[in-house]
């Protein structure tokens, strides 16, 4: 795997590759010392144009653990203020000598075209409204681990909220069902993209139609500006409609579990605190995010030693 | 004097096909005939001697931008792709609202002298859709056709005065159907294919509600309109359906929009974005009846060239267009089932009546006709190779595709501008 750029692109027998290796690298993190030198020699770049938390810093500590260096590209202190294209900039930083370059941007399509501009691999930290495959590899980490089920046939994934400008939803539907899931998706018509009907889902308006056959409960983030845009009159009524408070969460079967990649927008979507639901996996969707990250890179980076590297991740 | 004689050839015109041999001299054409000697004979067997090309729809970035494309580049795209006129696109900067403008766009076509510059006029002032621009005065200066093109008129009070007062000057307007309220921050055909790539839709109806209105509103006031680059089925139905009305409606279509269809966005490849944006393959079908059947009176280019650092940025930054000129014949006769006849009604005999410049362009070839002509071979095969485009910028969506149907020379006053495929200057 030169890229990953999108979850189509990695495929079911890459998905399945790499949740499995996400097993090895869960428990190098339990160790005392948890560093291996894996990627010793190796430089990720991270290079994001979009405001980030949990995965820029999973990222960097991902790229860390593997003993990887690591250069943090920041917009607002870099020759892009200058002026500099992104094609220049791509191209100085692939001449210093760089592996992997780790994107975010906020247009859909910007790894496609740096994966042009660089001999170094690409990895999507999340494009516009597209995708964010790191985040899909974390959330169907999380259910199998939770669940305890290496495929996820027979269950049914609800994922709420604002589906249109969500690249999480993208790249979690397509993981999802090609675990085998059934994806339910339920949204006020404005914030579902304008055809899915090629896509391997359920619609429905109704939150509360669906919440009684839901074994997973995804929960999206829904920003506010998504109201000055005619999607949604206001907030308080979206809350009421789609909010997750406790008369829904008594409305799901005993076994169901919530999710949410974060961050979250309390009282708004989220009526009630997550820390206080014995069924959310929110938490471990963060503590997850490390060892996924570290898949990924090592799948990316270790190269033609793959199967000599693994054995020195897991000795 | 020099007596140029083209030699050989099948001449179309408005009259159909015949073989003859065509003499010129002064600038026009002196004799046609058999066996016609001259100083200059050149062989056109097995090539169509016809009008020279017209293209309503240009971008020639002069003044303001000129890093993409000059008049006298543009000029030189334009006559390789065997055009004798162009008209200019008005959204230059300054844009072509004053005489000024205007008359120096067209002596910056004369002074490249390799096609006609036919500067359009803005309808309003500044492109901003406020107040109309000075349309008497611009008239006066020779402007036959208005468009504040890359926006539609968006006011429709204004945009009713604008053709009650165009009626009067004997102009035609020209819209860029495009509701702007339905495609802030558009980047492709709302499909499918958006969805999946979590790209802002370009909806058909943005287009189709102006088109409707303006179809309206020329049935209203009786004024002349012309729609740019149509994209979309509905819109063909709807322009078929005036026609029928009898309402002086004419429509324009781009080779792009009969070619590419919106799949092409899946590569986040920027020269693919486009406005309006690549449609469906149902659209390209509907587009391509549409010029066949006569529905659609033109094949307009779009030409829209852009440096390479622009179309280098996101694809929701970059600027929409692509180049067009050069590969224009090839695409039509690429992807249109179409006779020769009528392939040059509508790149030169229609838009030359539309651009109000059919005294002297998209004529028929008999003596006294000034020599504007084109001779293409259409079974000859070339490939796009960007770097041999006289055009500045170099954003083809055709790189390395073959195309059928080669410009072998271009006379623009009876003079050749294009020879054996080259430009002469």
């Amino acid at each position: 795997m030169k890229h990953l750029r999108s979850i189509d692109e990695l495929g079911r027998d890459g998905l399945l590759r790499l949740l499995d290796l996400t097993n090895h690298m869960v428990e190098v993190n339990r160790r005392p010392v948890p560093k291996v030198p894996a990627l010793r020699g190796r430089t990720v770049v991270s290079l994001f144009f979009e405001d980030s938390t949990r995965t820029r810093l999973s990222f960097e500590t991902a790229a860390k653990r593997l003993s990887a260096d690591t250069m943090t590209f920041s917009v607002s202190t870099s020759s892009v203020n200058k002026g500099e294209s992104l094609r220049d900039t791509v191209e100085t930083i692939t001449d210093m000598g760089v592996d992997a370059f780790v994107v975010r941007h906020k247009s859909t399509g910007i790894p496609w075209q740096i994966s042009d501009w660089t001999t170094a691999s690409v990895v999507n930290a999340g494009d516009g409204w597209h995708q964010h495959p790191t985040q899909a590899l974390v959330d169907c980490f999380t259910v199998r681990e939770a669940l305890g089920k290496e495929r996820f046939d027979g269950l049914t994934i609800t994922i709420v909220g604002d589906i249109k400008h969500s690249r999480v939803a993208r790249s979690n539907v397509a993981a999802f069902s090609m675990l085998g899931a059934d994806v339910v998706l339920v949204a006020p018509p404005t914030l579902l993209p304008p055809d899915v009907s090629h896509w391997p889902v359920e619609v429905s308006y109704r939150l509360d139609d669906v919440l009684a056959r839901t074994d997973i409960l995804y929960m999206l983030r829904l920003q506010s500006e998504r109201m000055s845009q005619g999607h949604v009159p206001n907030l308080r009524e979206y809350a009421e409609t789609y909010g997750l408070d406790a008369l829904r969460v008594a409305k799901l079967p005993p076994h169901a579990v919530i999710m949410h990649p974060g961050p979250m927008n309390r009282g708004v979507e989220m009526l009630i605190d997550p820390s206080a639901l014995p069924n959310s996996l929110i938490h471990k969707q963060v503590a997850n995010g490390v060892s996924v990250r570290m898949a990924v890179l090592f799948d990316l980076l270790a190269g033609e030693s793959t199967a000599a590297n693994l054995q020195q991740v897991a000795t | 004097m020099t007596r140029i004689v083209l030699q050989g050839g099948t001449i179309v015109d408005s009259r159909g096909e015949y073989d003859g041999d065509v003499a010129i001299e002064n600038g026009r054409v002196v004799e046609v005939g058999e066996n016609l000697r001259g100083d200059d004979v050149i062989d056109a067997t097995g090539c169509i001697v016809a009008p020279g090309f017209v293209d309503l729809h240009a971008h020639l970035r002069e003044p303001g931008k000129e890093e993409a494309e000059t008049i006298e580049t543009g000029s030189r795209a334009g006559a390789k792709g065997g055009y004798t006129a162009l008209v200019a696109m008005p959204n230059t900067d300054p844009p072509q609202d004053s005489v000024a403008v205007i008359d120096f766009v067209r002596e910056q076509g004369k002074r490249a002298g390799l096609v006609e510059v036919v500067p359009s006029g803005c309808i309003t002032l500044g492109r901003r859709g406020e107040a109309l621009a000075p349309m008497a005065e611009l008239a006066a200066a020779g402007v036959r056709i208005f468009t504040d093109d890359g926006s539609g008129v968006q006011d429709e009070l204004l945009m009713r005065r604008a053709m009650e007062y165009g009626k009067g000057l004997g102009i035609t307007l020209a819209q860029h159907c495009e509701v702007a309220s339905l495609t802030k921050g558009a980047v492709m055909n709302e499909c499918q294919c958006c969805t999946s790539l979590g790209l802002p839709g370009w909806p058909s109806i943005a287009e189709e509600l102006m088109v409707y209105r303006d179809i309206e509103l020329a049935r209203l006031t009786g004024a002349r309109v012309h729609f740019l680059h149509l994209s979309t089925a509905r819109s063909v139905e709807l322009v078929r359906a005036a026609k029928r009305d009898g309402l002086p409606v004419t429509a324009e279509v781009t080779p792009h929009h009969l070619s590419l269809d919106e799949t092409r966005l899946t590569t986040f490849d920027t020269v693919y974005k486009v406005n309006p944006p690549l449609r469906s393959p149902r659209d390209i079908a509907a587009l391509r009846a549409g010029v066949l059947d006569g529905t659609i009176d033109a094949l307009a280019t779009d030409h829209a060239p852009h440096p390479r650092r622009d179309k280098e940025l996101a694809l929701d930054q970059a600027p929409p267009g692509m180049l067009g000129l050069e590969t224009a014949l090839g695409v039509a006769l690429g992807v249109l089932q179409i006779d020769v006849a009528h392939l040059v009604r509508v790149m030169s005999i229609n838009p030359a009546r539309i651009a109000g410049i059919e005294d002297r362009h998209g004529r028929d070839i008999e003596p006294g006709a000034p020599a504007n002509l084109v001779v293409f071979d259409p079974h000859a095969t070339w490939q796009v190779v960007p770097e041999a485009l006289a055009s500045k910028s170099r954003n083809t969506p055709y790189v390395g595709m073959t195309m059928r149907g080669r410009v072998r020379h271009t006379l623009f006053n009876g003079a050749f501008t294009v020879r054996d495929g080259e430009a002469q200057r």
